[in-house]
């Protein structure tokens, strides 16, 4: 009884005592959900593990990227053509919600009170409405509002915007035929083709894949517009000033002294949109492009692999995420150096106006 | 003196009142006919809107074939048709909510195949409709094949076996079709009539009942003619409750039995008292129990066919030749007229 | 002062050495020229055109961009538009105006959902009660010590009541049935709305706590627990975690135990923001000096006292615009429970138009109806935050 009452009077073995405690309630609740998940796939017989994914799809992908897809390849086949598409998305996404990010940014933090204006009546009016009702909006004006592709919008022949999406020219590999040994493969110059039964071409950018790249970039750039904003406003006006006294014209004022101890203060909720960008890629199912969660979804119903579909689709998602992390703490490393301790700066208020 | 109001004295009653809502919530449950003669009520899963197999009007009233098939089991085993709950579901949902207890049998326009009945846990009752799938495109695309969709971008809902269909066929005929997915019927049904999509498939009998319903002008719309799959429909149970799924099984077959002899649901007062055949006396319970052995009172078909109709007052009710589906009997006649209905015999 | 001026400034004495100079008034000299400000639009114009004509013509080219956008915006929106309930004067406005009689006629569909007609007054009147109940919470005196109780109370009563007016019965029992009884599957629209986001915030905040003291905590498996938790539910989407909720609930509870759907997403939504909630007061408890925490100690208080007393509420100024913006992300994130087939406001929507093929065409007027209303709530409630930031951190 002593040792007891020494034991819980010393705070290290108070602190042990508790730990193990809760390691055995964590371990009890997740054995007791673990007992419950296999009772539960042994009574209704529903199969488990992960060997579907060598078996065959059996269904077709709408659209691909840098790989194509059939109906009898495999299924991880099928979850890679996935990944990729939401890499696609991602990335056109991130570029585009950049620029536009910096550019509303800039003209948010100006003084042209009409440019400001403008600014803040992007941002106010794409940050408060949800991404889901964008993205649909962007939907129906591209898939209703647009021409049928029997009569398209036409730039020179080689651009045609319709119902079925924006097609373009491009370079495609054509492979020797096999009887003819004179024909050796080579890269060909394709363009689109415009007939009475409408566009036909190689290369389309799907009314699916716009809606979700546009709505995705023009929410997450509103996002990061406030951000450098707040950046920009944290550089010490005396730096601005010492860069005036130096007959810098305010392009290379913002260019060489403003934006790279702006970063600064950017880079760290910079790095949160950017996740949240990757992250909202996911409501693609809703306009039936086929990213990584449609394909899980198809998947999932047609084997009946709720957890197994599941778990992939999180853990695809937490690599993604990490590794976004990660390249931006590198980033964020390099631009810490740009302003060195003991300058005097604003303290940084996210939600703080001009 | 006066303390403030301490809520750490008093977070149990408020814990209490918050939680006196979800505790109304949940469902508690042993075997499925246990917990429907408990709550007197059975829970059929059905489509979210799919005109003639289906779908509620502005009311609240739920109407179809599938809604009428739950209507004659709930009159069987609990005595009135109207003692059902009806959840809608979409195609993706629906076998999630069955395998998890939310609804006890899904009356939903279900493809049987080998993959739903050995893998996802469920059981298929009885065949209630023979369909195959087909394609609908717009008739001023003056398409008269689906051969003819070489390269057409193609509407379909996820998780059905429409996909899998679509690219067996895709391949059969090379035709390179690029199917564009949505996960909502409603979303898919306004890809294709916005234009988005050539072509839209799905059973034949759901594209007649989206073309009579949802299209703006029926005539606009052309179904072709190729049956691409068996598409065989029937409500689905869940696995490991043999009592349930024999009942469903036998109150369809007993729907079917009461057509091939001559019942229906103005007729069966009549042929319970006055019958000389001994099959009519024995389904409608006058000369054998043979409710009891299935848990259930002898009245349980008379009741049923009394309450909902027998199968083609079903059929001709909801997408029959008369209603704006206009479906022929076809598959779905009696074995003795040609067709695939053919009831197991109830002895 | 040359010594000549000197002499004659010492030579001013007289015979006894008093002064004898008399000053004179000298009239003030007049008051140097202001330069006037140019207070004027006009005079500021004026100067502005003068002097940069480059951004002077830049100005008027983006004018003459913006004004031609707001001619076609109103063009559509409000010349050519049809704003009665007609379906043949639509179809003939189409592309050139705006149908405004679709929201006419489905705006009860779209903002009730699938409840039942008659009922729908208790579905709109519960909306009002839970507005009133957050328009109030934002003022600080309802949270003075002494109006505390009145205020929880108030909140007590207030989720009791909506929860009595969207299900007919006091508490969900069916003895205590006021009003015809709805499902929870026929709740839809912006009651769901408000209940999922407004519940699962309420839900999140003391797990999100608990998450964000464990995370600081001194003992190394509570606090990787709590990272684990935090860092594995903020790197995967939300729609994951609905998928989970929707799928994988059932499995990993006894069999024919769960709980509907409602419930589960609610859960869902809740396991998630709890992350983001910890990561906000994790960012407030980091603001508290360390010095309290010392003080604290001191005084002989221990860790749960110095947390309640000492800590959490001087933490609570830098918590609560974090709060608030966590709750406008949620509340936009309730968007995406279309897709487990909850009807909210979106689904609703979707639910509304999608079905009737008359009124298929107009969905963008629908669409922009309900960002309208999304716009005004997370618009006010991000001017809130604003506001509640700038008083709170006004030191």
């Amino acid at each position: 009884m002593n040792t007891l009452t020494h034991l819980w009077n010393h705070k290290r073995y108070r602190l042990y005592l508790y730990q193990a405690v809760v390691l055995i309630l964590l371990g009890a609740a997740l054995f007791w959900l673990g007992h419950n998940t296999w009772i539960n796939l042994k009574q209704r017989g529903i199969q488990s593990g992960f060997d579907f994914l060598s078996d065959t799809a059996g269904f077709d992908i709408g659209e691909t990227f840098l790989i194509t897809f059939d109906g009898s390849q495999t299924y991880w086949q099928a979850f890679l053509v996935g990944l990729l598409n939401t890499l696609k998305v991602s990335l056109c996404g991130l570029v585009l919600a950049s620029v536009l990010g910096l550019w509303v940014g800039l003209g948010r933090g100006s003084l042209h009170p009409l440019i400001k204006l403008f600014c803040s009546t992007y941002i106010e009016l794409i940050r408060n409405v949800p991404l889901m009702i964008q993205l649909l909006m962007w939907y129906v004006l591209l898939v209703e509002y647009l021409p049928p592709s029997t009569e398209p919008y036409s730039w020179f022949h080689h651009f045609y915007l319709s119902q079925e999406g924006f097609a373009y020219p491009g370079f495609i590999w054509l492979q020797s035929p096999e009887g003819n040994p004179t024909l050796s493969s080579h890269w060909i110059w394709s363009r689109p083709v415009f007939d009475p039964q409408g566009v036909h071409t190689d290369f389309n950018w799907s009314p699916e894949f716009l809606s979700i790249t546009l709505a995705l970039s023009l929410y997450t750039s509103a996002f990061i517009a406030e951000i450098v904003r707040a950046g920009i406003q944290s550089v010490a006006r005396g730096q601005i000033e010492a860069a005036q006294s130096l007959a810098l014209t305010p392009w290379q004022i913002k260019r060489w002294v403003v934006l790279p101890q702006a970063a600064r203060m950017i880079t760290p909720p910079l790095t949160n949109q950017y996740l949240n960008l990757v992250k909202n890629s996911s409501l693609a199912v809703v306009v039936g492009y086929p990213d990584l969660v449609n394909i899980a979804n198809t998947a999932l119903n047609q084997t009946g692999r709720a957890l197994e579909c599941i778990a992939i689709l999180m853990l695809v998602y937490l690599t993604l995420s990490l590794v976004i992390a990660w390249g931006m703490n590198r980033t964020n490393d390099k631009v810490r150096h740009y302003l060195k301790k003991g300058d005097d700066f604003a303290p940084l208020k996210l939600t703080q106006r001009a | 003196m006066k303390t403030h109001f301490s809520l750490e004295k008093n977070r149990f009653l408020f814990i209490f009142c918050l939680s006196l809502i979800f505790f109304s919530e949940f469902s508690w449950a042993g075997k499925t006919l246990d917990s429907i003669k408990q709550k007197d009520q059975i829970s059929c899963g059905v489509n979210t809107g799919l005109a003639g197999f289906g779908s509620a009007d502005s009311q609240g009233k739920w109407s179809g074939l599938d809604v009428d098939i739950c209507r004659a089991i709930a009159s069987a085993v609990l005595g009135s048709a109207d003692k059902v709950r009806f959840v809608p579901l979409s195609a993706p949902q629906r076998f999630a909510a069955l395998q998890s207890g939310e609804i006890d049998i899904l009356s939903r326009n279900t493809t049987f195949s080998l993959t739903r009945d050995a893998s996802l846990g469920l059981h298929q009752t009885a065949v209630t409709f023979y369909d195959g799938q087909g394609f609908m495109v717009p008739a001023k695309m003056n398409i008269k094949s689906a051969k003819q969709l070489k390269g057409a971008t193609v509407c379909v809902q996820s998780g059905t076996t429409t996909e899998k269909n679509l690219n067996d066929f895709s391949k059969a005929n090379k035709l390179e079709v690029k199917p564009i997915v949505f996960e909502k019927l409603e979303a898919a049904n306004a890809a294709y009539f916005s234009g988005r999509c050539k072509a839209y498939t799905t059973d034949a009998s759901g594209l007649a009942s989206i073309r009579s319903k949802e299209a703006k002008d029926p005539k606009e719309h052309v179904i072709l003619p190729e049956l691409i799959s068996k598409e065989p429909l029937g409500p689905m149970v869940r696995r490991g409750d043999d009592e349930w799924l024999a009942i469903t099984k036998w109150v369809i077959y007993g729907l079917l039995e009461a057509e091939e002899l001559g019942i229906d649901s103005k007729s069966v007062e009549n042929l319970k008292n006055q019958s000389t055949d001994p099959a009519v006396l024995r389904l409608l319970g006058k000369s054998d129990d043979m409710g009891k052995l299935l848990g259930l009172d002898r009245e349980w078909i008379a009741r049923a066919v009394a309450q909902v109709g027998n199968y083609s007052e079903i059929f001709d009710r909801n997408v029959g030749e008369k209603t704006p589906l206009a479906l022929k009997r076809g598959l779905n006649a009696l074995w003795t007229r040609g067709g695939l209905q053919y009831a197991m015999p109830i002895r | 002062m040359t010594s000549q001026a000197r002499n004659q400034d010492t030579a001013a004495l007289d015979s006894q050495g008093a002064n004898t100079q008399v000053y004179s008034w000298v009239a003030a000299r007049p008051a140097p020229k202001r330069i006037e400000k140019a207070n004027t639009l006009l005079v500021k114009f004026w100067k502005f055109i003068t002097t940069h004509p480059l951004d002077a013509l830049l100005s008027v080219g983006v004018a003459l961009l913006a004004l031609q956008f707001l001619m076609l915006a109103l063009n559509w929106g409000v010349i050519h538009a049809v704003f009665q309930i007609d379906e043949a004067a639509c179809q003939n406005a189409r592309g050139e105006g705006a149908c405004w009689g679709v929201i006419g006629e489905k705006f009860r569909l779209i903002l009730w959902g699938r409840f039942p007609f008659e009922e729908q007054w208790r579905s709109a009147t519960a909306c009002v009660l839970t507005l009133t109940m957050l328009a109030l919470s934002v003022n600080k005196i309802v949270w003075t010590p002494s109006n505390r109780p009145f205020t929880l109370g108030a909140w007590c009563f207030s989720v009791v009541g909506f929860h009595t007016l969207m299900s007919g019965s006091l508490f969900g029992l069916s003895f205590l049935q006021i009003w015809p009884h709805v499902d929870t599957e026929l709740w839809g629209g912006l009651p769901l709305t408000l209940i999922l986001s407004l519940g699962s915030i309420a839900l999140a905040t003391p797990m999100g706590i608990l998450l964000a003291l464990g995370r600081t905590s001194e003992m190394p498996i509570i606090r990787s627990i709590c990272v684990l938790y935090i860092e594995l539910v903020r790197g995967v989407p939300l729609i994951s975690v609905l998928f989970m909720a929707s799928f994988m609930f059932p499995l990993l509870l006894p069999s024919l135990q769960t709980p509907d759907v409602l419930i589960r997403v609610l859960l869902g939504i809740t396991l998630f923001s709890a992350a983001y909630t910890a990561e906000v007061v994790r960012g407030g408890l980091q603001a508290v000096d360390q010095g309290q925490q010392e003080a604290s100690q001191s005084l002989n208080l221990g860790y749960w006292q110095t947390q309640r007393y000492v800590i959490l509420p001087q933490a609570l100024t830098h918590i609560i615009p974090g709060m608030v913006n966590n709750f406008i992300a949620i509340f936009k994130d309730t968007s995406l429970v279309t897709i487990v087939s909850l009807y909210e406001l979106t689904g609703s929507l979707g639910l509304a138009l999608n079905g009737d093929a008359n009124w298929r065409a107009y969905k963008l007027e629908g669409y922009l109806f309900i960002a309208a209303i999304y716009f005004f709530f997370c618009f006010t409630l991000s001017q809130i935050s604003q506001n509640l930031e700038n008083r709170l951190t006004k030191r």
